[in-house]
């Protein structure tokens, strides 16, 4: 995985220390909390409801185990002994004290980790495949291009006040596991007929209150124009995105309105200008970048697993994916367990991780979008061990995917935007299925919940999703189904008027009933929504 | 209506002429000197730039950041008089608004010197080329 050299090392001291003499102005009482407000939040530091709240960076979901026993110790320290994974592959504590910031920030720099543009209306952390580097599928690791990328929008000092947020997810595999289509820029590195790499560009997607699947606005641009064709396309969403109304910001508006053609004409105009710019980093950059990806010293080993205990049998077949290796698998290591809050992990729970990466994954880790962990490079003949351990502290839940694998956003109890809560639900949820039993029988089934209309949750591209809003004043919530984030990009659609907390959790008990009295051979819940539509789950529901 | 300019980074003389609005700058062929709201189109400004000695931006709030567009895009079409930023300009945005060849301020609330100057010293290196002339750190990489 990258490493700093001093360059990158200087620069995040740098932010430290402006971090800690912003808040030391704050504390002396010289800048207002209005004054400090977007301060604060260029270092990923929200206010919320009880307490601050901060978000660390990382950078496309990779970690070493250094770093996890140090997100480990920040928990212990600064927080309440418990940290929680988020949809965009990062971390966030939500018991921090200001005074304590700067120094939980230098704690950060010692690990090469920072919260840097984690929050505001700038270019936030690229995220990508959870899987890069591991999968079988992919063309090449994404992440050298991931990485490219997030040095170039580090302090960027053109597009530090955008119009709103900005995410950029980059894959390079036909299989999307990163909701590319689903960010403001999507990239893709392909391979064009002359065998060359190159990026697909999508642009404009997103969710919040105004859900939109990215357009590609081109189908190729050469691995040395990549970075020149990113400020073209943030260049004209600068200058053009709309400032009038906080909802209609974001850059999929302006793509919308504009029509796809025109914004790409007028991107490819700035492209044109911004060649003759030269701000395209030396290619050897991007070559030095490779060499910290490259593969680990793979061992040879058994390429099967016994599979005489049915319950490790069971994990190794939900929980674990296709490697490049045939001896090898990434394992996910699932933080949903029955009743738990989706995406939490204690300290403990860190280290552990930690040292299992060290011990069985070439000291790696992955955050995945779905707010799990995975072990990229696990050795078959090491499942059996790793499972043992991973059993032992309660992490073993056989549930990837599942109805169980919940994502849910912060909501009532945190965030102070939420209509109602999602983390009692998502746990009460987990609950019924374990009890029912029916979680293996349902298969892949992607459950998202998002507490208000911005759709942290994702509720949008669940194949069912749950939607809180305030009916009243007492929490309600809608039901989506048939969204789905990954290549075959889908939104949901609203069964009808929305239900109280009791009221959703019996509903989506009858929309998967209606699933198994329906599906034909080796259709998931999504593949059978489509085919039948949505009038057979409305009769079922409102009937 | 200049509002007062508190850091200059030029040696040349401070023009006298009064900034006019953006319309009047392109209908009036010797204005040498305007002032872009945020909505304005800097490169409608490119066939004067050769009489032009200043052209202010304003920021009405430091969260509008066209402004910072405007000023690259004069600096890559080869304007070279003052770029002066005005209005809600705050000592934290001024090392970005450098990088994007701003060379004197006019904050509607006046920033400390010594704020201003950590700020501007703040940073040792850049990862971006911008239009200031610092190699950024990807080619410094590989000198
Ligand atoms: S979806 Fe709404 S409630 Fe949930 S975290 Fe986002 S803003 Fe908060």
């Amino acid at each position: 995985m990258y490493l700093y050299d001093s360059y990158d090392q200087a620069m995040v001291d740098a932010r430290v220390e402006e971090f800690r003499d912003q808040a030391q102005r704050r504390l002396e009482g010289r800048i207002t909390e209005e004054q400090f407000r977007p301060l604060r939040l260029m270092n990923g530091l929200y206010l919320q409801l009880h307490a601050y709240m901060l978000r660390v960076a990382i950078p496309y979901g990779t970690l070493n185990s250094t770093q996890m026993h140090m997100l480990a110790d920040i928990a212990d320290k600064y927080d309440r002994g418990y940290g929680h994974f988020t949809t965009r592959q990062n971390i966030q504590y939500n018991w921090i004290k200001l005074e304590e910031t700067a120094d939980l920030l230098a704690d950060l720099a010692s690990v090469e980790m920072h919260a840097i543009q984690t929050s505001g209306n700038c270019i936030r952390n690229i995220s990508s495949d959870h899987f890069a580097g591991a999968a079988a599928d992919e063309l090449v690791d994404p992440r050298p291009y991931a990485e490219l990328l997030r040095q170039w929008s580090s302090f960027h000092p053109e597009f530090s006040y955008l119009p709103r947020k900005f995410k950029i997810a980059v894959i390079a595999a036909e299989t999307d596991r990163a909701a590319m289509k689903l960010h403001d820029i999507g990239i893709q590195i392909i391979k064009n007929d002359a065998g060359e790499l190159g990026a697909a560009f999508y642009v404009g997607g997103g969710m919040g209150r105004t859900p939109m699947i990215a357009p590609m606005i081109r189908e190729f641009v050469p691995l040395d124009q990549l970075i020149t064709y990113a400020e073209a396309c943030l260049r004209v969403y600068n200058r053009y995105g709309r400032r009038d109304n906080k909802y209609k910001a974001r850059i999929k508006i302006l793509v919308h309105e504009l029509g796809k053609e025109e914004y790409t004409a007028q991107v490819e105009e700035e492209f044109k200008h911004m060649l003759e710019q030269g701000v395209e980093p030396p290619f050897a950059e991007l070559e030095r970048l490779r060499t910290f990806f490259e593969d680990p010293a793979f061992a040879d080993g058994a390429k099967t697993v016994d599979r005489s205990d049915p319950d490790f049998a069971l994990w190794v077949d939900r929980n674990t994916h296709r490697h490049k290796r045939d001896n090898y698998v990434s394992a996910v290591i699932s933080l949903k367990p029955v009743g738990g809050i989706p995406g939490d992990a204690s300290a403990e729970q860190m280290h552990l991780m930690a040292d299992l990466a060290k011990e069985f994954s070439f000291d790696e880790l992955r955050v995945m979008h779905t707010q799990n962990i995975v072990l990229p490079h696990v050795r078959i003949a090491d499942l059996h061990a790793l499972w043992t351990r991973l059993e032992a502290a309660g992490l073993g839940a056989p549930n990837l995917d599942t109805i169980e694998d919940i994502i849910a956003c912060p909501g009532l109890d945190y965030c102070s935007l939420a209509n109602a809560r999602s983390i009692p639900l998502a746990q009460r949820i987990s609950e019924r299925f374990a009890e029912n039993g029916r979680t293996e029988e349902l298969g892949e089934l992607k459950l998202k919940i998002s507490g208000c209309i911005n759709a942290c949750g994702h509720h949008h591209a669940g194949h069912i999703g749950i939607l809180g809003v305030d009916k009243k004043g007492t929490e309600n919530y809608q039901l989506l189904l048939g969204g789905s984030e990954a290549q075959d990009t889908s939104l949901g659609k609203i069964t009808g008027r929305g239900f109280d907390e009791n009221g959703v959790i019996d509903a989506i008990e009858t929309v998967t009933d209606i699933y198994l009295e329906k599906r034909e051979d080796g259709e998931r819940f999504l593949d059978t929504y489509r085919r039948i539509g949505m009038d057979p789950f409305k009769e079922a529901l409102y009937d | 209506m200049t509002d007062a300019v508190q850091f200059r980074f030029r040696d040349d003389e401070m023009t006298t002429s009064p900034a006019v609005t953006f319309e009047a700058c392109c209908e009036q062929s010797n204005a040498t000197a305007v002032r872009l709201e945020p909505g304005d189109d800097a490169r409608a400004l490119l066939p004067f730039l050769d009489r032009l000695e200043l052209v202010e931006v304003n920021f009405p709030a430091y969260t509008d950041g066209r402004g910072y567009s405007a000023a690259r895009i004069l600096r890559e079409e080869g304007y070279t008089g003052e770029l002066r930023a005005v209005g809600d300009v705050l000592v934290d945005q001024i090392a970005y608004m450098r990088r994007c060849g701003f060379d004197a301020f006019a904050p509607a609330t006046p920033m400390d010197e010594g704020d201003v100057d950590a700020a501007l010293n703040r940073f040792p290196q850049v990862y971006q080329k911008m239009v200031d002339g610092r190699r950024p750190i990807p080619d410094l990489r590989h000198e």
